[in-house]
C-alpha cells in the first residue's frame, strides 16, 4: 500500500516536472511549481518527516508561489524561445546523471540500520534528548539545541536575504513616507472593489490564521512546528490582508519601520541568548546555564530562539512581498 | 476502508493534474490547482490515520489556509497584473492576457 | 456498538470517496470553465466534508476530532469563496460560458473564450 502511494506520488511529480519543462507560459509554470511543491510535501509525509513536510507545504506551495507571481509582474509572461537542438547539454546532463547514479550505488541502503549516521550521531540524539533537553519533539531539540549554531546560520541567511531584497528593490523614499499626513484610502478604494465576499471572508479568516501561527510557534516543542513555519504562516495572513485590502492599508497596519526593526530584532534575540549564556558561565548557546536546572534552561532557551526565528522569518517574508508588490506600480 | 478513501483521493488528484496540464484557459488551471490542494489536505489527513500519526493534521490545516491565500493571490494577479494597489494600476482585465495556453 | 460505529465510518468514507471521484470526473469531462466549477465544488465541500466526518466519527471525542472539525470549518468557508473568485475573475476577463447556441451554430467545442 505504502509503495503504491509512493509510486503514484512520484509518478505525479514526473508528470508535473515534464509539463513544467514543456510549458512556456510562465504563469502556468508557477502554478505547476506550486503543485510540485505540494507533491513533495506529500512525499515527505510518506517518509515520516513531518516538520519538513510542514515547512514545504507552507513555504514551497504557499509563499513561494505568491512571491514568484510578484516577480512575474515585473517581467514578461512567456519564456524566451531558443532554437536549435541542444545536443551538448543533453550529453552533459546524461553523463553527470550517470555518474551520480553510479556513485549513489556505493552508499548504504536507504534507511539501513548500519549506515554510519545511525550508529553514532542519531543514536545519541534519540537516546539522550529526553534526559538532556526534555522535549517530546526530537526534531526541535536537535534543531534548536544540539545544532543551534546551524539554526543561527539559517536565521542569518534569511536576514541577509531580506536585506538583499531591500537593497536591490529599494525602499521608496517618497515624501509621503516621512510621516506626512497622508490619509489612508477610504474603505471603498484601493482594493478589490467589488469583492464583498472576499472582504468578509478575509476579515473572518485573518484572526484565525494569526492565532494558528502562534499555536504553531509554541507547539513546536510537542508536534510539528516551530519558528520557521510559524513565521511563514504569520506572513501569509499579512499577505492575505494586503491582497484584499490594498497595500496602503497594509502599510498602515504594519509600517515599514516595524518590519525593518523586526528583521533585525529576531536575529538579535537569537544571538543575544547565546551571549547571555556566555555571561552566565556556559559556552555560547549553551542553554543549560540559563535557569537553575539544565532542562528548564533548555526549555527557556529553545522558546526564546524559536521566537526569534519566527519573528525574523515573518518580517522578511512580509518585506519581500511588499517590495515586489510596490515595485509593480512603476510598470504602469 | 482508509485504503479505499486513499485510492479515491489519489484518483481525483490524477484527474486534477490532467486538467491542470491540459486545461485550455488559465482559469481551468487555477481551478485544478485549487482542487488539487484540497485533495492534498484530505490525503494528508487520511495518510496520517493510516500510519497512526495524527500530528499530520496540523499540516493539513496549514495547507487548507495557504491554498486559499494562493488562489486569491493568483486571481488578483491575473485581474490586475500585479499585487499593488488597484487604483494605481491599469486594469489589465479584458482579455486573458497571460496566454491561456 | 463497535459494529455500528464501523458501519457509519465505512458509509461516510465511501460516500465521500464517491463524491470525490464524481467531482474529479466532472472536472475532466465538463465542457466549460463555469461548469467545471461545479465539479470542483462537489469535491471540496461534499467529498471533503464526508471524508473528514468519517475520520472524526472513527476517532471519538478527542483533540484530533476538534482539529478535523477545524479543517472542515476552514474548507467550508474558503472553497466556495475560491469558486466564486475564480468565476468572477473568469467572467471579468471575458471568458464566456458555452451556450446551446454556440453548440448548434458552430460545431466548435471550444469553451467560447476569445483566445
Amino acid at each position: 500500500m505504502i509503495e503504491a502511494v509512493n509510486t503514484l506520488l512520484l509518478l505525479f511529480m514526473c508528470v508535473t516536472a515534464f509539463t513544467i519543462v514543456r510549458q512556456n507560459n510562465l504563469f502556468a509554470v508557477v502554478m505547476l511549481g506550486s503543485v510540485f511543491s505540494l507533491l513533495s510535501a506529500g512525499m515527505f509525509v510518506m517518509l515520516d518527516a513531518v516538520d519538513v513536510a510542514f515547512t514545504e507545504a507552507a513555504v514551497g506551495a504557499g509563499i513561494s508561489t505568491i512571491l514568484m507571481l510578484g516577480v512575474l509582474s515585473l517581467t514578461k509572461s512567456r519564456e524566451r524561445v531558443t532554437f536549435g537542438t541542444p545536443t551538448l547539454p543533453i550529453l552533459l546532463v546524461l553523463i553527470s546523471g550517470a555518474v551520480l547514479v553510479y556513485s549513489a550505488l556505493g552508499m548504504p541502503e536507504f534507511g539501513s540500520a548500519d549506515a554510519p549516521i545511525h550508529q553514532h550521531v542519531a543514536d545519541r540524539y534519540i537516546e539522550q534528548s529526553g534526559t538532556e533537553v526534555g522535549l517530546p519533539n526530537i526534531v526541535t531539540s536537535v534543531l534548536a539545541s544540539y545544532r543551534g549554531f546551524d539554526t543561527l546560520g539559517e536565521v542569518t541567511v534569511i536576514f541577509t536575504a531580506g536585506i538583499g531584497v531591500m537593497l536591490l528593490l529599494g525602499l521608496r523614499r517618497r515624501t509621503t513616507e516621512r510621516g506626512a499626513i497622508e490619509e489612508p484610502p477610504a474603505p471603498g478604494e484601493g482594493h478589490m472593489r467589488h469583492h464583498l465576499v472576499l472582504r468578509v471572508t478575509a476579515k473572518l479568516l485573518i484572526p484565525f490564521i494569526l492565532l494558528f501561527a502562534l499555536y504553531v510557534q509554541f507547539h513546536g516543542d510537542f508536534g510539528p512546528g516551530g519558528g520557521f513555519q510559524a513565521g511563514v504562516i504569520f506572513a501569509a495572513a499579512f499577505v492575505l490582508y494586503a491582497l484584499v485590502f490594498g497595500i496602503k492599508n497594509a502599510l498602515t497596519v504594519v509600517p515599514e519601520w516595524v518590519t525593518r526593526f523586526l528583521i533585525a530584532a529576531g536575529v538579535l534575540l537569537y544571538a543575544g541568548v547565546g551571549v547571555a549564556s556566555l555571561f552566565m558561565g556556559g559556552n555560547y548557546l549553551d542553554y543549560g546555564v540559563l535557569a537553575h536546572e539544565p532542562t528548564h534552561g533548555q526549555h527557556l532557551g529553545i522558546l526564546l530562539i524559536e521566537f526569534g526565528v519566527g519573528t525574523t522569518v515573518a518580517a522578511v517574508m512580509i518585506t519581500l512581498f511588499l517590495s515586489f508588490a510596490r515595485r509593480a506600480r512603476k510598470k504602469t | 476502508m482508509f485504503i479505499a478513501a486513499t485510492v479515491a483521493i489519489l484518483l481525483t488528484m490524477a484527474f486534477a493534474i490532467a486538467r491542470m496540464c491540459v486545461g485550455p484557459t488559465i482559469y481551468d488551471r487555477i481551478l485544478a490547482v485549487n482542487m488539487f490542494g484540497t485533495k492534498t489536505v484530505l490525503l494528508i489527513a487520511v495518510l496520517g490515520y493510516l500510519s497512526g500519526r495524527p500530528d499530520f493534521l496540523d499540516i493539513a490545516l496549514v495547507y487548507a489556509l495557504i491554498n486559499f491565500i494562493g488562489t486569491i493571490a493568483v486571481l488578483k494577479f491575473l485581474r490586475y497584473g500585479g499585487f499593488g494597489d488597484t487604483h494605481d494600476m491599469e486594469d489589465s482585465a479584458g482579455s486573458p492576457d497571460t496566454e491561456p495556453r | 456498538m463497535e459494529m455500528v460505529n464501523d458501519i457509519i465510518v465505512w458509509a461516510l468514507l465511501l460516500t465521500g470517496s464517491v463524491f470525490a471521484i464524481i467531482g474529479g470526473i466532472g472536472i475532466l469531462r465538463l465542457p466549460d470553465v463555469y461548469t467545471r466549477l461545479h465539479g470542483a465544488g462537489i469535491t471540496d465541500t461534499m467529498g471533503a466534508g464526508l471524508i473528514l466526518l468519517g475520520l472524526a466519527v472513527h476517532e471519538g471525542f478527542t483533540l484530533i476530532t476538534v482539529k478535523l472539525f477545524l479543517i472542515f470549518a476552514f474548507l467550508i468557508n474558503t472553497s466556495p469563496v475560491s469558486s466564486h473568485a475564480v468565476a468572477n475573475a473568469a467572467h471579468g476577463a471575458g471568458v464566456r460560458p458555452l451556450l446551446d447556441d454556440d453548440l448548434e451554430t458552430d460545431k466548435a467545442t471550444g469553451s467560447g473564450d476569445p483566445a
